[in-house]
């Protein structure tokens, strides 16, 4: 039988995967008319083709898992370490100038607020810095609870509470110590089950019986609510929640911790 | 960042890659933590305008052949290994446990290529690019990937190892 086509093998497979121009898909059908074992090889390497596709098609629907989606967008690490990094800067600039007003300010009520800023500020670039953390969110984790608020308490001379945030959908993640202004910090972490986190702040505050009303403030891409409340100043930060979802968390932790 | 949401829009789709490349869930879904991982770090080599999927299975095949290389191959799906107890399969779950066997039993190489093609549906073009080679290597990749996945779902025992009539 005489060839009156050079067939490739690479255009056979452009065949099975329907690649060819219209001209050529009708030359390799006539060819294969006379070849019924070859037209059997390529259909089943198109059935093939298609169950390969069928098999796998579940995993496009599927719910991703939580630990894969945590690295992404709004939680993409590089861009937060990066948001914690110019946080660093702008603290510096924003201290020198809150330097500046307060030397002129009359002490008393203004010190107070910018104090309590300097700590909602902390708070952001803590929140920043461990927000994004996949492996080491924190040094003791929720398992240990009780043992997290003892050293905790131990730490900063005040007895730390932790306050339970299931009402907003959070749960405690665990806890860490950081170094604050005038000395140990608290910083304790949330998250939501689909990995949305918020970080808690908690200082001893020198001025005894203070109260401040709820601020807010948003540095970046997060939003910190901070008050003081007696001996303690608390800083509720997070870049993943709302406004209103802050404040219901903040109001939560107002009320339990003011127990 | 728009590249952040369409990479996360790929998710699902490496996720699929994945699971066809390793053959079970853990592992792939690790193999995508990785990509993604490094995918994260790397974002900013990658070039505005330029396919973001093809960049993006370019780094999940390079976390994919480094792994790879770290673990000694092995070849987990040995027939005298004993089936892991199951609930009575469907036919899809059969066809999909005959072709994570089948699959797993191409080289590595050549698994790549079959499935780029045959799940992501990427021209031949995009495969050479994606993975780094010839396009005349992709073909005969693809060509070796298919007959031997056809001689070995030809082989492949019925699933409850019928009796053999003639």
């Amino acid at each position: 039988m005489s060839e009156p086509l050079e067939l490739s093998e690479a255009e056979l497979q452009a065949f099975v995967d329907g690649r060819l121009d219209p001209l050529r898909r009708a030359a390799v059908e006539a060819w294969l008319l006379a070849r019924p074992e070859e037209a059997e090889r390529l259909a089943a390497y198109r059935r093939l083709s298609a169950e390969v596709r069928s098999a796998y098609q579940s995993m496009l629907d599927e719910p991703v898992p939580e630990r894969l989606t945590r690295f992404s967008g709004r939680r993409a690490p590089l861009w937060r370490y990066a948001a914690a990094a110019a946080w660093l800067a702008l603290g510096v600039a924003i201290g020198a100038v809150a330097t500046l007003e307060l030397k002129a300010a009359r002490p008393g009520a203004a010190s107070l607020a910018a104090d309590s800023a300097v700590m909602a500020r902390r708070a952001a670039i803590a929140h920043a810095t461990y927000s994004p953390e996949v492996r080491h969110p924190v040094e003791v984790g929720a398992a240990d609870e009780s043992h997290l608020v003892a050293w905790l308490s131990k730490r900063l001379g005040i007895q730390v509470k932790v306050p339970k945030l299931a009402d907003a959908g959070m749960a405690l993640v665990g806890g860490r110590l950081l170094p604050g202004e005038t000395g140990p910090v608290a910083q304790f972490m949330y998250q939501t089950p689909n990995g949305r986190r918020l970080t808690l702040y908690v200082r001893q505050e020198n001025a005894h019986n203070t109260e401040t009303a709820f601020r807010y403030v948003r540095e970046h891409n997060v939003g910190v609510f901070y008050w003081i409340d007696r001996n303690c100043g608390y800083a509720i930060a997070s870049s993943d929640l709302s406004r209103d979802e802050l404040l219901k968390v903040a109001d939560l932790v107002y009320k339990q911790l003011d127990q | 960042m728009d590249e952040a949401q369409r990479l996360v829009d790929l998710i699902p789709r490496l996720r699929r890659y994945a699971r066809a490349l390793t053959g079970e869930r853990a592992a792939a879904d690790d193999l995508v933590q990785d990509t993604l991982e490094r995918a994260w770090t790397k974002l900013h080599l990658y070039r505005r305008g330029t396919d973001l999927r093809a960049w993006l299975f370019t780094v999940m095949h390079n976390v994919h052949v480094n792994k790879l290389r770290a673990t000694r191959p092995t070849d987990p799906l040995d027939d005298a290994m004993p089936e892991l107890a199951q609930r009575a399969p469907q036919a899809d779950a059969l066809l999909l446990r005959d072709l994570d066997r089948a699959i797993a039993r191409l080289p590595a190489d050549q698994r790549a290529v079959l499935l780029l093609v045959s799940l992501e549906d990427m021209s031949y073009e995009e495969v050479a690019r994606t993975l780094g080679i010839p396009i005349g290597t992709v073909m005969s990749r693809l060509s070796r990937a298919r007959e031997k996945l056809r001689v070995l779902m030809l082989g492949q025992p019925p699933a409850a190892k019928l009796k053999v009539v003639k």
